[in-house]
């Protein structure tokens, strides 16, 4: 399922428990994040802290107030996890299930390895967005940096803006969608053909992820499938 | 034919025949070669040193009946939940993929029966070893495959892998007879493709990104696992204090003899540093801390006897973990395969095509026919008595030394038989009082 908006998530749980960064630590959100005793939570003064929310596995929904740190969202499961504000390194890297919304940027290995569930930052994402991803949908409103999908297994990411250099580095199944530039493909990464099933899910992501570009727009990336068998002939096994 | 030595004949140390026949294989076939196994070119190793046991300025205990203890905890620096284990002697990480699901439940019949654990490996928990394991010890590494946060629950302790001694600073290999669906379906790749697993982490760099990603482990698993970080054995001296910095309860650190499943033998033979110099800068590096003995040390990396075992120890590691040493136990190389490892162009007490997935023993392959071909019950029961062996003989040489705990073992009770040996290890050459290198 896709991101809940801020209105749909309050709607939802219209009186979310309040937790302030400022008078308890990341150990007592999380504590109570694992073993919830309500469905909605907002996360006051996070002040760019590491691992909020990190291993949730029930489907609450929990609204961060500000700037999160590292590994924001981490292995997340069911849960709906909303940053007003940007993320740093690894935001919901491993997420299982459930969706994560940046509405700022995003820092380097946003989405790493993660195996499901929908992640949308809303503004750029740096270096190695989706790097190793096993499953999970991207959406990326802005840029991404290098090295993007880097060893990306399955999954589908989607940028709105530009790509850097190395996208797609030793890409295996994932599915890449870039509507602005690209610089340099990494290692057997090639543009491949959009075709209608490709539009219908581009179609289904961007609505999910609250975006209304054509997906006309953007052109499709994958692999080439030439790192799949040991040889001599490429000389980089 | 007639012993070539018999005919005159000399062979060159330069190009011996394993040489002779490298060269020609690379030039038949324009690859390298992969293999599992460990390094097979000497190395200084335990061999090397000597025990020193009580006379008239020691008191020894009395064999067999004295009280020697054998128990470690793991992880109690940080861990709510640390591992109490019965043996020092652990089995180290090794994966479903790598080896069939038979023989890693057999690994945790074998450890759960004398009290130690197993670990996962490069390719996820699976049901097998979880239900047979009563401590294990999951694996995080570069690749991820099958990461999942209800299995980080489900394990006793979280290993963060850097490294392994077999291929510091190289990444993972799994070829594409061996990628069965279920390996797959695990790795979330395609089935029967040649699978490189990544070199790095996916989402740190460097050692103050690995002490925010432990911080993250340990929010996720509400401070109750033990984490451990384990190191190929390579600047061990700094990547143990740089470990113990980010926060790890245990610090493993495996030396270049470690096995692999599949790795270039450039690579296995030529990358890292054997165990016995690793083990004195890594217990340098927790002393420096203040922390050994609190941040635990493993050490892998050859381990065959008890008398490996307490060296190890006695150099300053807390525990020892196996992995070759547990394949063997369970049947791998087994002479009653002798005829089909011929056939396979090894032989029994050679074979080390782990990479193939043609494993006569059923241990290092994919196949359903070669797996059922190990029992699992019984190759546990093999192990469980290996690791008997081990720990008995390790607390006879600690008693030996007037030791009531296998972790009292010391250097000074150690000395060494080669000058390389004595450096690597520092501890005197026998007979004299010289240590190459101390005081420098």
């Amino acid at each position: 399922m896709g991101a809940l908006s801020r209105a749909e998530a309050q709607e939802r749980a219209p009186q979310p428990v309040t937790i302030d960064l400022a008078e308890v630590g990341v150990r007592a959100l999380n504590a109570e994040l694992h073993a919830p005793t309500a469905t909605s939570y907002e996360v006051l003064h996070p002040h760019g802290a590491h691992s909020i929310a990190a291993g949730v596995h029930d489907e609450i929904d929990v609204g961060v107030r500000g700037h999160a740190g590292y590994f924001c969202a981490g292995m997340n499961q069911r849960g709906r996890v909303v940053v007003d504000g940007s993320a740093g390194n690894g935001v919901a890297e491993n997420m299982m299930s459930g969706s994560v919304r940046v509405r700022g940027d995003a820092s380097q290995a946003a989405g790493a390895t993660g195996r499901g569930g929908l992640l949308v930052v809303e503004g750029r994402a740096s270096m190695r967005c989706g790097i190793s991803m096993k499953g999970i949908d991207i959406v990326v409103g802005g840029d991404i940096g290098a090295m993007g999908a880097f060893m990306a297994q399955a999954g589908r990411l989607v940028v709105c803006g530009d790509a850097g250099d190395a996208l797609g580095d030793s890409i295996y199944e994932a599915r890449l969608y870039v509507r602005g530039r690209t610089g340099t493909l990494g290692a057997d990464c090639v543009e491949k053909p959009v075709r209608d099933e490709h539009l219908a899910e581009l179609r289904e992501l961007l609505t999910a992820a609250g975006l209304d570009h054509d997906p006309a727009e953007f052109r499709r990336f994958g692999s080439a499938r030439g790192l799949y068998h040991f040889t001599g002939d490429h000389g980089s096994y | 034919m007639k012993d070539p030595a018999e005919r005159g004949l000399r062979e060159s140390a330069t190009f011996d025949r394993a040489t002779i026949a490298a060269i020609q294989h690379a030039a038949r076939t324009g690859v390298y070669d992969i293999r599992g196994w460990g390094a097979k070119r000497a190395v200084p190793h335990f061999d090397d040193l000597l025990v020193l046991g009580a006379s008239m300025s020691r008191y020894p205990l009395e064999g067999y009946r004295e009280r020697c203890d054998t128990d470690v905890v793991l992880g109690d620096r940080h861990a709510t939940r640390p591992l109490h284990l019965d043996i020092p002697v652990t089995i180290a990480g090794m994966s479903f993929g790598a080896l069939s699901a038979q023989a890693k439940e057999a690994l945790g019949r074998g450890a759960s029966e004398v009290g130690t654990s197993t670990t996962t490996g490069d390719g996820g928990m699976t049901d097998e070893e979880r239900g047979e394991s009563k401590t294990l010890v999951y694996q995080l590494l570069p690749s991820r495959y099958g990461m999942d946060p209800d299995h980080l629950r489900a394990a006793d302790a979280i290993e963060i892998v850097l490294g392994q001694g077999a291929k510091p600073g190289g990444g993972g290999m799994l070829l594409g007879q061996k990628i069965s669906d279920r390996v797959a379906e695990m790795r979330t790749l395609p089935p029967g493709i040649d699978q490189r697993s990544a070199c790095r982490h996916p989402d740190w760099t460097g050692p103050d990104d690995l002490t925010i990603k432990i911080g993250e482990l340990r929010e996720i698993t509400d401070w109750e696992k033990p984490i451990y970080v384990k190191v190929g054995a390579t600047r061990t001296y700094y990547d143990v204090k740089l470990a113990v910095a980010a926060g790890a309860d245990v610090v493993v650190v495996d030396g270049m003899q470690g096995g692999t499943a599949a790795t270039q033998e450039v690579f296995i033979e030529h990358v890292g540093i054997p165990i016995l110099a690793a083990i004195p800068q890594a217990a340098q590096a927790l002393r420096e801390l203040g922390v050994h003995r609190k941040v635990q040390l493993i050490v892998s990396g050859g381990i065959r006897t008890g008398a490996d075992v307490a060296k190890a120890m006695a150099l300053g590691a807390d525990a020892v973990a196996i992995g070759t040493a547990a394949l063997i136990a369970l049947g791998d190389n087994d002479p009653k395969y002798a005829e089909e490892y011929e056939a396979l162009g090894s032989g029994a007490g050679y074979y080390d095509d782990f990479q193939d997935g043609r494993d006569p023993a059923g241990i290092t392959t994919q196949d359903p026919e070669l797996a059922a071909r190990l029992d699992p019950v019984e190759a546990g029961h093999r192990l469980a008595n290996y690791l008997r062996v081990l720990t008995m003989e390790a607390q006879t040489l600690a008693r030996a030394c007037g030791k009531a705990h296998v972790r009292h073992l010391e250097p000074e009770d150690l000395v060494a038989l080669t000058v390389e040996s004595a450096a690597m290890a520092r501890v005197p050459l026998a007979g004299t009082s010289w240590i190459p290198g101390a005081g420098r």
